[in-house]
């Protein structure tokens, strides 16, 4: 038998729809790949193992029964620890949630079981989503698999180390500023921000709600349009959720064509700032598209620039909101309940024990930006450059059908460079953060490596409700790329001597 | 420590009183504002809840949309515009029985604003009409409840412990916000009553709410400030600092408490004191109201829009659907029954501002004539709504039941002090008014066979006073009576007592 954790999603959910395979015996090698390289990458909060293999069971009972089950049946996948999973530990990496099992399910939970995806465990993120290095989590940072003195990106590290460690051939991340892309970009996997609205933000832990968006994390662009298209689509329990048919994705990922495309070069999002090896890349990336028959155009957005401040001032504030109740009173941790102190004080003790520093940081800056007397100057400022920067998005879009950049500035960083630098660390999510303002969709692919040998991704921008464009130039690029280097990058890698 | 308080009379020589009162209704839907959680009223703490109304992380609201009809109902009924499109916003502050440690509320896009409600006081010179001016109706979710266990004064301050019930947060509320009201003078704290009043009898005509103050359905913070007098023809004086008095369970509450602050206040200001802008707790016990937080500048509830819900555009042919579905305006109402009843305006005031109209419309329909109802309501009913200090519906007895007690007097099988006892005994929970009847023993005794007995005893007993009565002395009839009453408990007819004794005293003379 082939090792299932070698395979694709794809080639994994063909083989156990034709029985070549069972469900069970995919989730048992994928957990014995995590018993195997976990300990040196710490990808997992929690592992369920009782509920993984009791629903691997249940696919296979029904694989043998004949029934037709969709592509990713038995496939197993890690979830993001800030998603809700009725009865498993729930952190979003905070100790304030320390041995919090919620009692529902998020609309992305439910929508994984109905595909009938197997899910093996949370993984680790910084704390809340709050960070870009995974280096936040209350419970220790994810180590990046290329290079274990790396960062694995973040928030979403873990999803990213997971897949690209082949502990999971799938991944949940949420991205607010690049959470999803960031990771992917640094650890040479696939990673898609879906439009806004587009995939339930029910049950999912809220950071900023105006840009926390839900979204898939793969090895390939199929893989992770199949999952795209399995947790998306309208949700009436999540009020800002789009009531429109989810874009083609998997059909495009299939059409991998980009002859007559427009493809515009974001001149703001290259150059000066960018690690020279990841221009470098991302100047093949361009070369490479035009080769596939797209039209190259260069265009300008100028407020993009604005970008990072406004991101830090919306994401924080809408944070001082949502964390606030985490206050001891409910569920989670709680501080200094021993009778001599008031419920006030209960708070106050909770909140300054539960929180890391980074969250505590955020939530004072957002709660400045809120009061009264600065309310105009920075959260309705944001605002504004907020506006500005769709309409710089609307602008490009109508001379082009996507827009590339970098992922990143950057590749991988060392573990702690720049923790003590907090403007460094934001400074990663400079590229992606625009479409999460805009509500836009984006990607990114692998673009190559660095002279270090660390990923560089390739980012793709499309309009809201236009993901499937991503996905057909996505594939594009991969299928090309692939050819180049003889086989996907990822299969470069090896963790700690194994494979 | 009590606070020294000015007569209401020297208060009105200097100062002039303003008002300003912001009414809560909790709207009756099945289900609550942003969940699908029931809104019973009673059940078992903690049992009507689910991850959104619990504040759960991941939990995202969706708005009722029944909440919304009622929202913009409220306002075409008060005269406001209806916002073409509006937002909620958060309301950000930490307290226990507040889930998310924010309240879901509408800030500086309400859904309606700028109307007015006229309401009509009772004065010597006639019925005065006053035009209360609305700010605004807006939308928002109400919080949990908080018991505070041990401790003095039953506040979080002090308590041994709280315990929370999460079964009311999230209910829908509508809050409705008065500009600030002037000019009522002496009148203030009637015409604040006679608002409220009025504007519950508006909710409930518009099916939306039971508003009743004693389940807090409706809620009532009223603010006052007082400024001193200007002379005619001089610029009036700027307003003064104004106190929000919150805990006014009650019609008859607001009224006392406007009155009581406006003496404090002037109390304070004659002294040369300032006012504190700060919340105040009223006591229903002793009508006095007690400082609560100070309100300051350090009060910051950062609103924001609230990200997890979008804009609320409903469509005008809606609106004007809504419109028509708007049922007579209580003063419409008022004309109508006080033709049909034959009230003087007087009177029918006077059931209006008792929040009687409902409870004599409900009685009359349970076939007691109008007079007798009012009688009932604006009588003896209220005057034990005031010992106990009860608005009349929260008093323990129903309009069914008091036709009942009037049917009774009405077939002569009770008399009017007989009836007060029936009274007392439903209000303790004994049962219809029959079945008191039946269990105390109370029917009058009418039977002149049982009564020949009594009425011969007590002539033997007295044969002085009998021996008067036959001399002509018809009136010395009283004291036989008396005895006859005593003897059978009340129970007899007293008219009919004095006839026997008169047929027995004068026959044979
Ligand atoms: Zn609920």
């Amino acid at each position: 038998m082939t090792d299932p954790t070698t395979l694709t999603a794809a080639e994994l959910g063909g083989a156990i729809a034709a029985g070549d395979i069972t469900a069970v015996e995919a989730a048992e090698a994928h957990y014995a790949r995590i018993d195997a390289v976990d300990g040196a990458i710490h990808a997992f909060l929690h592992l369920d193992r009782e509920g993984a293999l009791a629903q691997a069971a249940d696919i296979d009972r029904r694989v043998a029964a004949g029934e037709r089950l969709g592509p990713l049946a038995g496939v197993p996948l890690a979830l993001k620890d800030v998603l809700v999973q009725r009865g498993v530990p729930t952190t979003a990496g905070s100790r304030m949630l320390e041995g919090w099992r919620p009692p529902y399910d998020a609309t992305v939970v439910t929508r994984l079981r109905e595909a009938g995806v197997v899910i093996l465990g949370k993984t680790n993120m910084d704390e809340f989503a709050m960070g870009s290095s995974t280096e936040h989590s209350a419970y220790g940072p994810t180590r990046n698999p290329w290079n274990t003195d790396r960062i694995p990106g973040g928030s979403g590290g873990g999803s990213a180390a997971a897949v690209s460690a082949f502990m999971a051939p799938l991944a949940i991340g949420t991205d607010t500023g690049g959470s999803i892309r960031q990771p992917a970009a640094v650890t040479g996997s696939v990673g898609v921000k879906p439009t806004y609205g587009s995939v339930s933000r029910r049950g999912l832990i809220a950071f900023s709600s105006s840009l926390d968006q839900a979204g898939p994390c793969a090895r390939t662009v199929l893989d992770t349009a199949l999952l795209h298209e399995a947790i998306a689509g309208h949700d009436p329990l999540d009020s800002t959720s789009i009531d429109a048919p989810v874009p083609a994705v998997v059909a495009a990922a299939r059409h991998a064509d980009v002859r007559g495309m427009r493809v515009g070069i974001v001149r703001e999002l290259t150059g000066e700032g960018y690690q020279p090896d990841v221009q470098a890349r991302f100047d093949e990336s361009v070369e490479l598209l035009r080769e596939l028959g797209a039209e190259i155009v260069e265009v300008h957005c100028p407020n993009f620039v604005h970008a990072l401040a406004a991101y830090y001032l919306i994401a924080p504030s809408e944070a001082s909101s949502n964390l606030a109740r985490f206050d001891g009173m409910r569920y989670g941790l709680r501080v200094g309940d021993d009778g001599t102190h008031s419920a006030e004080e209960v708070m106050a003790l909770s909140r300054a024990a539960g929180f890391g520093a980074e969250v505590k940081r955020r939530i004072m800056i957002g709660t400045y930006a809120l009061s009264s007397g600065y309310y105009d100057a920075y959260y309705g400022q944001a605002q504004k450059v907020r506006t500005l920067i769709t309409r710089d998005f609307e602008a490009a879009f109508a001379r082009v059908d996507v827009l590339i950049s970098p992922t990143t500035p950057t590749t991988a960083f060392r573990i702690g460079e720049r923790l003590d630098d907090p403007m460094a660390m934001y400074r990663a999510d400079l590229a992606t953060i625009p479409s999460n303002l805009a509500g836009n969709s984006a990607m990114s692919i692998p673009a190559g490596l660095d002279s270090d040998g660390l990923p560089v991704g390739l980012q793709i921008m499309a309009p809201a409700l236009a993901d499937d464009r991503l996905y057909r130039v996505g594939a594009a690029v991969e299928t090309a790329l692939n050819a180049r280097w003889g086989g996907p990058l990822l299969d470069k890698l090896t963790v700690g001597g194994t494979r | 420590m009590t606070d020294a308080v000015l007569a209401y009379d020297e208060v009105l020589e200097s100062y002039d009183p303003v008002l300003g009162l912001e009414v809560h209704v909790e709207l009756g839907t099945a289900s609550k504002m942003f969940c699908g959680c029931s809104t019973e009223f009673g059940a078992e703490p903690n049992t009507q809840v689910c991850p959104v109304c619990l504040g759960l992380p991941g939990s995202l609201p969706v708005v009722n949309a029944v909440a919304v009809e009622s929202a913009i109902r409220i306002g075409l009924a008060l005269n406001c515009s209806i916002a073409p499109w509006s937002r909620f916003a958060r309301k950000n502050y930490f307290y226990p029985d507040m889930p998310k440690d924010f309240q879901t509320s509408q800030y500086d896009e309400p859904i309606a604003f700028d109307g007015w409600l006229d309401v009509e006081v009772p004065t010597d010179d006639g019925v005065r009409t006053f035009r209360v001016e609305i700010e605004r109706a807006h939308m928002e979710e109400d919080t949990g409840k908080s018991l505070h266990v041990g401790g003095a004064t039953g506040r979080i301050h002090g308590a041994d412990f709280s315990l929370v019930d999460y079964n009311r947060a999230g209910i829908p509320l509508i809050e409705i916000v008065t500009k600030p009201l002037a000019g009522a003078g002496e009148l203030a704290p009637e015409v604040a009553r006679a608002y409220v009043t009025e504007l519950r009898e508006l909710l409930v005509g518009l099916g939306i709410s039971e508003a009743r103050m004693d389940r807090g359905q409706l809620r009532c913070d009223a603010n006052v400030s007082l400024r001193p007098r200007w002379a005619e023809g001089e610029e009036p004086t700027p307003l003064g600092t104004r106190t929000e008095t919150k805990n006014v369970n009650s019609f008859r509450s607001v009224e006392r408490a406007v009155r009581f602050e406006m003496c404090r206040h002037a109390a304070v200001l004659s002294g040369g004191g300032t006012i504190l802008q700060e919340t105040r707790h009223f006591h229903e016990n002793d009508g006095t109201t007690t400082s609560g937080r100070i309100k300051s500048d350090a009060e910051d509830y950062r609103y924001f829009p609230e990200p997890d819900l979008v804009p609320i555009a409903p469509d005008p042919e809606w609106i004007e659907k809504l419109r028509g579905t708007l049922p007579e305006s209580p003063a419409e109402r008022r004309r109508r029954l006080s033709e049909a009843w034959g009230f003087s305006d007087k009177d029918l005031q006077a059931a209006v501002n008792a929040g009687a109209v409902d409870l004599i419309t409900a009685t009359v329909a349970a076939g007691t004539t109008p007079d007798a109802a009012r009688k009932w309501w604006l009588g003896e009913l209220a005057r034990r709504a005031n010992e106990t200090g009860a608005d009349l519906d929260a008093l323990g007895v129903s309009p069914v039941q008091v036709a009942q007690l009037q049917a009774l007097v009405d077939a002569g099988r009770i008399n009017d002090k007989l009836a007060r006892q029936v009274l007392d005994g439903v209000l303790l929970g004994e049962g219809s008014p029959e079945d008191v009847v039946v269990a105390r023993g109370l029917e009058v005794v009418s039977d002149t066979g049982a009564l020949g007995a009594a009425v011969d005893a007590a002539i033997a007993a007295r044969p002085d006073v009998a021996e008067k009565i036959r001399g002509g002395k018809v009136a010395a009839v009283g004291a036989l009576v008396g005895a006859v009453m005593k003897a059978t408990r009340g129970q007899a007819d007293a008219a009919t007592v004095k006839d026997l004794i008169l047929a027995r005293l004068t026959a044979d003379s």
